[in-house]
């Protein structure tokens, strides 16, 4: 047990109160409100943050549980000043309105295309084995646990191609 | 300075168009969108405050009665507990929008499951939440209340009620008729960020940083449930995490983070649930509502008949104004049009995106797909026999009306198969697959607002109002519209929004924010389009600014000669409200596959076309759309609040069992933006977009379901058993 857990490459200490989530922690004891709440119950994926290189909902897991693990937040995948290409497409395409769902969806959407990388397959794949086929059902079958009340499925579909298509 | 503009009759002069900067309707990126796509743009309750104590409200288990009394002490003995709040100026409702007052006050009675009845602070979240989970109350229940909307005898909406010569003879003599009912269920807003508040107190000043769509309202609201003066009172709202209606007006973690934050001396954060957002905000009404259409041998209505109820609290004002567009969408001069609502002890009914609309246009545009086939012509011939002249109801022209267009451009560029309209053409494995299509129209809303306009000595320039942005675009087309106006490219203008310290408008509701605000801005540039003709010594209509030089060669800069120019533009509607009637229009064209074994729908692709006068940003006005044809494809398949019969609480108070549609429900959209200029709307010529894109939607599904598999359903939303069930063999 050391305590710490690394966020955006910055160590930091665990909370002492054991019914932190991780969310919670984020946002409330370190001040990274980039993170969202939606619902608090793993259900919209507002929360999703990469935790040694896997997304995952940081409501659904308690602060304690990740001692010694690496996070990475929105902040910790671009700034105002150098944002990710998966944020620059984001803007770009329009991929979000009101914004409150889209850290969240740029987590999942970096986190995704790293599956996809990695030959995992999803219920919209053709094929078990081989590698997944980039396509718009592929992403929005991997996409579908984060929810956008605003109805910007189909820009946050067109940001994460164009970005995978250009990486490939 | 305030310049001040009261419209009494169509603006005709156009002056956006001619302006030459060139930057407005274009498709620019949202300016605070690097903001949100950083994660660094702040909510409501992400503000960081020190000392910021934590509330956690505690709810109702009773559906009706008395709260007799709260074993506090209980509670304060828990570690970090600091206070137990049942203030009886704590709200026990949301204010409906523009209600202007403050809504039901004491938490001791209790009218709804799930009612707020007391707010536990502690110095963390955590602590305050279990706190609030072991709050002990003791009730005294009231049996036997009324929680079913058909079980109650209701009550009539005199305002609402037409009659125009005689529909029983009509529907009588007629060639065609379609006598059909229809039943929607309730809908949540469901936007993603849930309500939040934090309050402070500096002296007898308040500062609340809210998630609310309409400041304006909501601080004589606020002001109100307090006993406070306006003038004590700000509220920022700088991003909202999406509206749709529920945050229309001041709700129950706004004043009681006031009230707790005062008694504390001590700034207090209080944040609902997502189950609290669900039971205690605003539900959408369910409906039932009875369609009679009568037609000649051509399909033309001489008669149209739409009743509706919809259902709401005893002592709620609101009632869904289910039959708003069917007053004037299609013609038949003998009229029934009756509205009413029935008292239920659910949840407040209220305003959730495109109130009325939203589920008035699904039913009747199913209804009209009855009646096409019935008469034997094709779905959109139909509709495009019934546009009328002018409002059937009232002798009042049309501001603009762009059905006609909306329907043949949605037809062409969807390929409209007016051949294949008999269910079960196409299959494609065990899926059916059909085609379907309804009309869109959206009551256009605009009201009285100011907004600041500084025209900076530096040559930038700054927009200033209380004006929302919900996701709606505001930030970005105001910048478009001031410097289109005053010559300058968008990110040379800052954009202060949601704050009550700037002057005000209406707010963001009923998708009159852009037109409304919008108008104010434009009033205060033109006031100082004509201080810089002046010094040019020309007329404002000969001045041509772009990229911060006049025509004449000057540049801005020189002119102002190290002085700003402000002016406060104040925009009013005037009587132009009563001499026609306004409306978006638009038509929906939907492809569906409906599974033969297991009745499951899944909507192949989708098409709206949509006319609501000046497109002010393509992007954005896109994505409202886009935005809309989702909430439909919710709307028609899956989206229904549940509620228990025994005791009325809401059942699916979660995103896991309430439906909104996830990525992949939805498939590939396609929007056509059929520009209009609408002189009578406002002066900048454009109208509301963001209801307009779910009004009709779900029928063009519904109605495509039908082509698919031969399934006619009058329930919705659509679910694969319903689907199933209706399936002929
Ligand atoms: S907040 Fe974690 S999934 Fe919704
Ligand atoms: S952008 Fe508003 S919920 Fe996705």
């Amino acid at each position: 047990m050391s305590d710490i857990i690394s966020v955006n490459g910055t160590p930091q200490r665990l909370p002492d109160d054991p019914r932190t989530s991780l969310l919670d922690f984020l946002r409330q004891h370190i001040g990274l409100t980039g993170t969202k709440k939606g619902c608090d119950h793993g259900q919209c994926g507002a929360c999703t943050v990469i935790v040694n290189g896997i997304r995952i909902n940081s409501c659904l897991t308690l602060a304690a549980m990740h001692d010694g693990d690496e996070v990475t937040t929105i902040e910790g995948l671009g700034t105002p000043d150098r944002p990710s290409d998966l944020q620059k497409a984001f803007l770009e395409h329009d991929g979000f309105q009101c914004g409150y769902c889209t850290p969240g969806q740029i987590c999942s959407a970096t986190a995704m295309l790293q599956e996809i990388a990695n030959d995992w397959p999803s219920d919209a794949s053709e094929d078990l084995e081989g590698p997944p086929q980039l396509t718009g059902e592929e992403i929005r079958e991997r996409m579908s646990g984060n929810l956008c009340r605003c109805g910007a499925y189909a820009n946050i579909v067109a940001a994460i191609r164009e970005v995978a298509e250009k990486s490939a | 300075m305030t310049a001040h503009m009261k419209q009494d009759k169509p603006d005709r002069s156009n002056r956006l168009d001619a302006m030459k900067q060139g930057v407005l309707g274009k498709a620019i990126p949202r300016i605070e969108g690097l903001a949100k796509v950083t994660g660094t743009a702040p909510y409501a309750a992400e503000y960081a405050v020190d000392g910021c104590a934590e509330g956690v409200l505690a709810t109702s288990t009773i559906t009706c009665g008395k709260v007799l009394s709260i074993n506090k002490d209980a509670v304060l003995g828990m570690p970090g507990v600091i206070a137990v709040i049942d203030d009886p100026k704590l709200i026990t409702r949301a204010a409906q929008g523009t209600a202007d007052e403050a809504p039901q006050q004491g938490p001791k009675t209790v009218c709804y499951w799930g009612q707020p009845i007391a707010l536990v602070v502690a110095e963390t979240f955590e602590q305050a939440r279990d706190a609030a989970k072991h709050l002990a109350v003791e009730y005294r229940e009231e049996e036997g209340v009324p929680l079913d909307p058909q079980a109650v005898e209701p009550e009539e909406q005199e305002d609402e009620t037409v009659r125009q010569g005689d529909l029983a003879h009509a529907m009588a003599k007629a060639a065609h008729t379609v006598d059909v009912t229809y039943t929607t269920k309730g809908h949540a807003s469901a936007a993603m960020e849930p309500h939040a508040a934090i309050a402070r107190w500096d002296g007898d000043k308040l500062t609340v940083h809210a998630s609310l769509q309409m400041l304006n309202y909501n601080i004589s609201e606020l002001a109100d449930a307090l006993n406070m003066e306006e003038v004590d009172i700000r509220l920022i709202s700088r991003f909202v995490g999406g509206g749709f209606g529920s945050k229309l007006g001041i709700s129950e973690e706004v004043v009681a983070a006031a009230i707790a934050a005062k008694e504390l001396g001590r700034p207090v954060r209080v944040a609902l649930s997502r189950q609290q957002v669900f039971q205690c905000i605003m539900r959408r009404s369910e409906t039932t509502q009875r369609l009679r259409l009568a037609a000649g041998e051509d399909g033309r209505l001489i008669g149209f008949g739409h009743y509706a109820l919809a259902s709401n609290l005893p002592g709620e004002t609101f009632v869904e104004p289910v039959l708003q567009s069917s007053h004037f969408l299609y013609g038949g001069e003998n009229r029934e049009l009756m509205l009413e609502v029935a008292r239920v002890h659910r949840m407040t009914a209220g305003s959730v995106r495109a109130p009325g609309e939203a589920v008035g246009m699904p039913a009747l545009e199913s209804a009209m797909d009855v009646l096409a086939e019935k008469v034997g012509i094709d779905a959109v011939e139909l509709r495009l026999r019934n546009i009328p002249d002018q409002n059937p109801e009232e002798d009042l022209p049309f501001s603009s009306h762009k059905l006609a267009e909306c329907l043949k451009q949605g037809a062409e560029a969807f390929g409209w198969d007016s051949g294949l309209r008999k269910p079960r053409h196409s299959r494609d494995g065990e899926w059916w697959v059909g085609t379907g299509m309804a009309s869109a129209a959206r009551v256009h809303n605009i009201a009285e607002a100011r907004a600041r306009v500084t025209l900076k000595a530096d040559g930038t320039a700054l927009v200033e109002t209380d004006m929302t942005d919900i996701g709606t675009g505001t930030y970005t087309i105001l910048a478009q519209l001031a410097g289109e106006m005053l010559g300058l490219a968008p990110d040379s203008i800052l954009v202060d929004l949601g704050d009550t310290r700037h002057p005000r408008g209406p707010g963001s509701g009923g998708s009159w924010g852009a037109a409304s605000t919008g108008s104010a801005v434009y009033v205060a540039c033109k006031a100082i389009r004509e201080e810089i003709a002046d010094k040019l010594g020309v007329q404002e209509t000969d001045l041509d600014l772009a990229h911060g030089t006049a025509a004449s060669g000057e540049a801005l800069v020189d002119l102002l000669d190290g002085k700003d120019i402000v002016r406060e533009g104040h925009y009013e509607p005037g009587d132009i409200e009563d001499d026609y009637t306004a409306s978006g229009f638009g038509a929906f064209f939907a492809q569906v596959r409906v599974n033969r074994f297991t009745g499951e729908t899944r909507v192949d692709r989708m098409l709206g076309a949509f006319g609501f006068g000046r497109v002010l940003n393509h992007k954005t006005a896109r994505s409202q759309c886009l935005g809309g044809i989702t909430w439909s494809i919710g709307v028609a398949l899956t989206e229904a609040l549940e509620f228990d019969p025994r005791d009325g609480h809401l059942v699916n108070c979660d995103l896991a069992e309430y439906h909104v549609p996830v990525n992949r429900d939805v498939p590939d959209l396609e929007v056509l933006l059929v520009e209009e200029r609408d002189p009578a709307a406002s002066p900048i010529q454009a109208k509301g977009i963001g209801e307009l894109g779910m009004c009709g939607g779900a029928a063009a599904i519904v109605n495509a379901i039908y082509n698919a598999c031969g399934a006619r359903i009058f329930d919705y939303p659509m679910t694969p058993e319903r689907v199933l069930a209706a399936m002929p063999d």
